[in-house]
């Protein structure tokens, strides 16, 4: 794993860092975009790159890293190929969201305080609210939504998405 | 095109209204409905159409009828949702195999499909409303904020523009000095509809009379509120008309540039706000001098990165300089000192959206609608157990009882109504007595509620208070961000104590202590969350204090949901002493002896379940606890 992470790095060798931050000017003003770029290039956000960013927009990387790890979207860890948000606001909370990402991690087969699958296919976590509170209980795989969610429809869901079922309907 | 002034623009008004009339069919594109498959009965119906057209029968629809993806209708339960127009008849439910029929009926011949309309049952016969404007749902609601959600494209500016779109900006701008915008909004009595209800045009103000070379409009569209989808509504279903009443804000306090904050869960919200910016600058509603005057402004949207606090106001600035979002101390208040230091005005979406309207029909129309204090509409999020989930928008002063029972048709399954939580992680659990309270902004926060964004998430009997309770300070304290002590470390003791509640391991002083700590988070922390989080404990201990004495004192969950509650005992009739469940338990508290059936262990047993799963016997019973009386 450590060397699948480390190969990941170097083989693209800061070059979209640079791009990206261009495209921001070089401006701490827009730390957040810039850190939420780099996520949507390397699923993640690396160490590596955080102290990188530092040096380049002249701030600490305590800066950085503080603003990496305040916000619930930045990961310093690898995430999966597909996120999977299981919502637990109180809508979908009240209809039984604890069921529905137990579904999920189970059929995933994620052991306990694993997020990610071992292949970095899929990452399993939960959201305070994805606004879809009229279809609880509600998940999203990727920017799909999915909702009136039972037991049943989460394996149907999970044995499409593992390529080996037939796609399910949305709700 | 690039309008230079106000007469270009209402001769351009003027004309897309003449072309109106003709027949229209209206999907709703919201998340609601795509998600039951909108997309699908909105290709089908393409294609039907085309058809049509080639079998030249184009005669009989008269017109090719014009096909519209909306913003969200509200009746997210009963979606895809289909709009007739200008018949208004509205139908649920749609597949695409149902387009056809529509197409053969309603748009060739006017008729309705009845099987596929609003139906009810009322005194035991069933009664048909076909007409969006006759449906329950909808005939209680007011629409101002979302009067075009639903109605229009969201990503097409002409739609907007028939609808009176922009006029209000050219009005303000050829006629109207700042002061006097700041005047009519102030007289309106239009009040912030993110929660806090401070007047608008009091805000404005502030900010106006502040000298500075730069100042800045915020709009808040980080509805981070579990439960609330109002501000993503509008956002993805009338994005022209924030962008409108950002424009008209930034005129009156004399601003060049304004801010869109969306919480990066809404992706859909921020492709719209983007295209809808991109169009308004290329027609001159955004930019340099708009509409041929020397105003000038810009609108940027950011994005959000998960963060609920980010939605109280200094926090928000924070984040939209790049840096962690945390809250500062007020004052000084960002209209006096704000994004990076200037003066910033910082309303929510909601609140923006109403500002066109009211300029272009005036104060006095606005205020005739709400009640003394609170003037207008608001919209609310109905969600939880209530069988009409969605988005509607009531004048001020209806009651909740209107609102869950009339507008909502009531709880589902015909269970029991038990309470309603309004505003989100910060509000108040109403009951059963407060259904007659009209809704305002000063009702609520007598009954210890608060308006909050909107969101209402109705509960039933089988759902458990104190859970409810621990749920929504696991909520905050998760979003705690830390700054200050009382809510750091108080929102994480108050947790602790609704554990050891649920778990059925609290004693009556741990609910005093509760009330206490309580008291203190909310006097004490520094900034709105940590104000508002104990609101949910402090409500449920004042009106469902029972519930939680059922807790602590008898071990007991009336509404069956907390494990701890429950009891498992093995039948001695079916018992093998197999010892399978003995193995399996991961706390050793099952014993027997080969041929005489096992016991657990009741103060140690952890309610796993695990013996349950491994009895091949099924000996095992699960019981909840019931009070010793019963």
């Amino acid at each position: 794993m450590e060397i699948e992470k480390e190969s990941l790095v170097l083989s693209r060798q800061f070059e979209k860092v640079n791009a990206i931050l261009r495209k921001y000017s070089h401006n701490v003003d827009n730390l957040i975009a810039i850190l939420q770029e780099i996520q949507s290039e390397y699923r993640y956000l690396p160490e590596e790159i955080l102290t990188y960013v530092a040096t380049a927009l002249q701030v600490s990387p305590a800066h950085v890293y503080g603003v990496a790890t305040f916000y619930a979207q930045f990961s310093l860890e690898p995430k999966g190929e597909h996120i999977i948000r299981v919502c637990d606001g109180t809508a979908c909370h009240v209809k039984g969201s604890a069921q529905i990402l137990k579904a999920v991690r189970e059929n995933l087969g994620l052991r306990e305080g694993e997020n990610t699958t071992s292949d970095l296919m899929f990452t399993v976590e939960t959201v305070a609210c994805i606004g879809a509170c009229a279809l609880a209980p509600a998940l999203m795989v990727d920017e799909e939504v999915y909702g009136q969610m039972d037991e049943e429809k989460v394996q149907q869901l999970v044995d499409h998405l593992l390529g080996e079922g037939e796609k399910v309907d949305a709700v | 095109m690039r309008f230079e002034n106000r007469e270009q623009l209402e001769k351009y008004i003027i004309e897309l209204k003449n072309k109106n009339g003709k027949k229209k069919v209206l999907i709703c594109g919201g998340l609601g409905c795509l998600a039951k498959g909108a997309e699908e009965v909105l290709d089908t119906f393409r294609k039907v159409i085309e058809r049509e057209k080639v079998e030249a029968e184009v005669e009989k629809l008269e017109e090719s009828p014009h096909l519209v993806k909306t913003g969200c209708m509200g009746l997210c339960e009963a979606g895809p949702l289909v709009r007739i127009e200008p018949e208004g008849i509205l139908y649920l439910r749609v597949k695409p195999e149902d387009v056809e029929e529509i197409v053969d009926k309603s748009l060739k011949e006017g008729e309705v499909v009845e099987r596929l309309v609003y139906q009810e049952k009322v005194n035991g016969e069933v009664h048909y409303w076909p007409h969006l404007k006759d449906v329950p749902f909808y005939r209680k609601q007011v629409k101002i904020a979302l009067r075009n959600c639903g109605s229009i494209d969201p990503q097409n500016l002409d739609e907007y523009l028939a609808r009176d779109g922009y006029l209000a900006l050219a009005q303000v701008l050829n006629e109207k000095t700042p002061d006097e915008v700041i005047e009519e909004i102030t007289k309106s009595g239009l009040r912030g509809r993110g929660g806090g209800g401070f007047p608008t045009g009091r805000k404005w103000q502030f900010a106006r009379v502040v000298k500075a070379d730069k100042k800045y409009i915020i709009c808040n569209g980080d509805e981070g509120d579990p439960g609330a989808f109002m501000d993503r509504s509008v956002m993805e279903g009338d994005p022209h008309s924030i962008l409108e009443g950002m424009a008209i804000a930034g005129y009156a306090i004399g601003a060049q540039e304004g801010y869109i904050y969306v919480r990066t869960e809404y992706p859909l919200a921020v492709k719209h706000l983007r295209k809808a910016i991109e169009d308004a600058e290329r027609a001159g509603f955004l930019g340099d001098n708009i509409l041929g005057s020397d105003f000038s402004f810009r609108i940027i949207v950011r994005e959000g990165a998960g963060a609920f606090v980010c939605g109280e106001e200094t926090a928000l600035i924070a984040s939209i300089e790049g840096k962690r979002g945390m809250p500062n101390p007020r004052p000084p208040y960002p209209a006096y000192r704000g994004l990076w230091g200037k003066p910033t005005v910082i309303n929510n979406v909601e609140t923006l959206t109403n500002v066109p309207i009211i300029m272009l029909r005036g104060a006095d129309w606005f205020r005739s609608f709400g009640t003394a204090s609170s003037a207008g509409t608001k919209t609310f999020a109905l969600a939880g157990k209530i069988k009409n989930t969605g988005l509607v928008e009531v004048p001020m002063g209806v009651t909740l009882r209107d609102l869950i029972f009339g507008i909502g048709g009531g709880i589902q399954d015909d269970k029991k109504f038990k309470a309603v939580q309004i505003g989100g992680p910060s509000g108040g659990c109403l009951t059963e007595r407060h259904l007659d309270l009209p809704i305002d902004y000063d009702s609520l926060s007598g009954a210890g509620a608060i308006m909050g964004s909107g969101g209402l998430v109705v509960l039933d009997e089988d759902t458990c208070i104190p859970e409810v309770a621990r749920f929504f300070m696991n909520f905050t304290q998760n979003e705690s961000c830390g700054k200050c002590v009382p809510c750091r470390e108080g929102t994480k003791h108050m947790l602790g104590l609704l554990q050891k509640v649920v778990k059925g391991e609290a004693s009556t002083s741990d609910l005093e202590l509760l009330e206490e700590t309580a008291q203190v988070v909310r006097d004490s922390s520094l900034c709105g969350l940590g104000k508002t989080a104990p609101n949910p404990v402090l409500t449920t201990l004042f009106y469902f204090r029972d519930e939680y004495l059922d807790h602590v004192v008898h071990k007991v969950c009336p509404a069956h949901i907390c494990q701890a509650m429950k009891e498992y005992r093995i039948d001695p009739e079916k018992c093998r002493a197999c010892a399978k469940c003995a193995r399996v338990c991961p706390v050793s508290c099952i014993s027997g002896r080969p041929r005489v059936p096992y016991v657990i262990d009741q103060e140690k047993c952890t309610k796993c379940g695990a013996c349950f799963e491994a009895c091949p016997f099924d000996s095992i019973i699960v019981e909840w606890r019931k009070k010793e009386d019963e």
